[in-house]
């Protein structure tokens, strides 16, 4: 009998699924050789089609997106239970990812904000989402929108982590391919390289020894050289505190590196690591100085964190009166 | 900000740098100058050694503040360290005030080995600092919980 997988999407912009559809024609063959049982955003399966499943029936079940409401977090439930191998897929699952930057605030901002301040058409009318109401249909239940995002193995135990947004197809095929032949690495890696991808660029070579920057600068503030390091002009790259596996398709397109592939495993906060790399390369030595050109880089947090914020060592923004995530 | 509380005592670690900040606090210390004990110091080659992520992870681990101690500036042992922890902290600080973190819970001095009345002074007024704005308490990571 084939192998039984499952897809699942949490909180996530649909991309990672895209990544899978994007195998082409290679596609089919991972289809010949294992059964999908279950993947929501291409074929008709329910809910009760996985409940109905013996436990650990599933291969593998690959999810993708952080979990930020009570379904997700029952389906990832449900799906570890089924499952003999989850795969965190890619870097919302694993790390966050750009969700993740909503544990800038919490669930009474982000909804008094949606819900009312927002500029709208319509009049705000204090209306909010309830959770249970009846209507003359009857008694109708929405998932608990959670006070923070958390990360897959914040919430479920995870086998692998797939890296990247999305991950790369040549990462996805290994990994399905190690899965089928049963030569999966140790559990709890990263499936990806464990080196930064800086090692990997083609532009290392004009990479000078010691980068120097005068001022950061944004992408649409200069005409990138296509050959030259993109850290000699200026720009925030974080290939030296990212992983790489990505085949350096950003710096291809000459854009600098965003950290997609999240941190090495000697790592533990990202961000961190990205902010020390960046800072040792400004030449200001005066306080002052430094502190204005370090002051242009615009949204620390976005920029540093933007793919890892709920699994770096602060993990929200603190509220003193935060409410704790409510009760699912 | 709330009322300070009488019983709450700031848990401050303190990076200091070998050459000069440490060697300092040592003087203050035979010269029995006596001084908060909140600071808990932790000894690093160089001041350009700190990691931001030895700074967020004291925070994490229960400190209400970070110190961090190096050589004044032209004075570094190994000549530029010191600048690399100013503009490691500058940005991090930026960082901790998009996370709702007071820019006085971490600080950034230039104590000389002979300045041992400056480890006194500046840890004291940190510790009196940090007693103003109260316990960090920083939301809990989660965890899942055990199968």
């Amino acid at each position: 009998m084939k192998p039984k997988v499952a897809f699942y999407w949490c909180a996530s912009c649909g991309g990672c699924e895209e990544a899978v559809v994007d195998l082409g024609e290679e596609l089919l063959t991972v289809a010949d050789a294992v059964d999908i049982v279950f993947w929501p955003v291409a074929m008709d399966f329910k809910t009760s089609d996985v409940e109905a499943l013996a436990d650990g029936e599933l291969a593998a079940a690959f999810v993708n997106g952080a979990i930020r409401t009570s379904e997700e977090e029952e389906m990832v439930r449900l799906l570890r239970r089924k499952a003999q191998v989850v795969v965190a897929f890619g870097a919302c699952a694993w790390l966050g990812g750009i969700p993740g930057l909503a544990n800038l605030y919490g669930r009474r901002s982000i909804l008094d904000y949606v819900y009312g301040e927002e500029p709208s058409l319509e009049e705000h009318d204090g209306a909010r989402p309830q959770e249970e109401t009846d209507v003359a249909e009857g008694h109708v239940s929405l998932p608990t929108f959670d006070d923070d995002v958390r990360t897959l193995d914040q919430v479920i135990e995870v086998d692998y982590f797939l890296p990247g947004c999305p991950p790369p197809g040549e990462l996805i095929r290994t990994a399905i391919t190690a899965l089928i032949e049963g030569t999966l690495p140790e559990k709890g890696s990263v499936l990806a390289p464990d080196v930064a991808l800086c090692s990997d660029c083609p532009r290392l070579p004009s990479k000078p020894e010691k980068p120097s920057v005068k001022r950061f600068v944004r992408p649409h503030q200069v005409q990138i050289d296509p050959d030259l390091c993109l850290l000699a002009q200026g720009l925030i790259c974080l290939g030296p505190a990212t992983r790489s596996g990505c085949g350096a398709v950003c710096i291809a397109a000459n854009m600098p590196c965003t950290g997609c592939m999240g941190p090495v495993s000697r790592v533990v906060d990202h961000g961190a690591k990205a902010m020390s790399a960046m800072a040792s390369l400004l030449e200001a030595d005066d306080e002052a100085e430094a502190d204005a050109l370090i002051g242009e880089i615009a949204d620390p947090v976005g920029t540093f964190y933007r793919y890892s914020l709920p699994a770096s060592l602060l993990h929200r923004r603190r509220e003193p009166e935060a409410a704790g995530r409510s009760p699912s | 900000m709330s009322e300070p509380d009488e019983t709450f005592e700031p848990r401050i670690v303190a990076f200091f740098c070998n050459w000069c900040t440490y060697t300092a606090a040592d003087l203050a210390g035979i010269s029995r100058m006596t001084y908060a004990p909140n600071v808990r110091v932790v000894r690093l080659m160089c001041s350009g050694r700190l990691d931001p992520q030895f700074v967020l992870a004291a925070l994490r681990d229960g400190a209400d503040g970070v110190l961090i101690g190096g050589c004044h500036p032209g004075d570094c042992h190994y000549q530029l360290g010191n600048y690399n922890a100013q503009r490691r902290v500058l940005l991090l600080k930026r960082m901790l005030r998009a996370m709702g973190i007071e820019d006085e819970r971490v600080r950034l001095e230039w104590i000389s080995a002979a300045e041992g009345e400056k480890v006194q002074r500046v840890c004291n007024e940190m510790t009196e600092q940090v007693r103003a704005l109260g316990p960090l308490h920083l939301a809990a990571v989660p965890r899942r919980e055990a199968s």
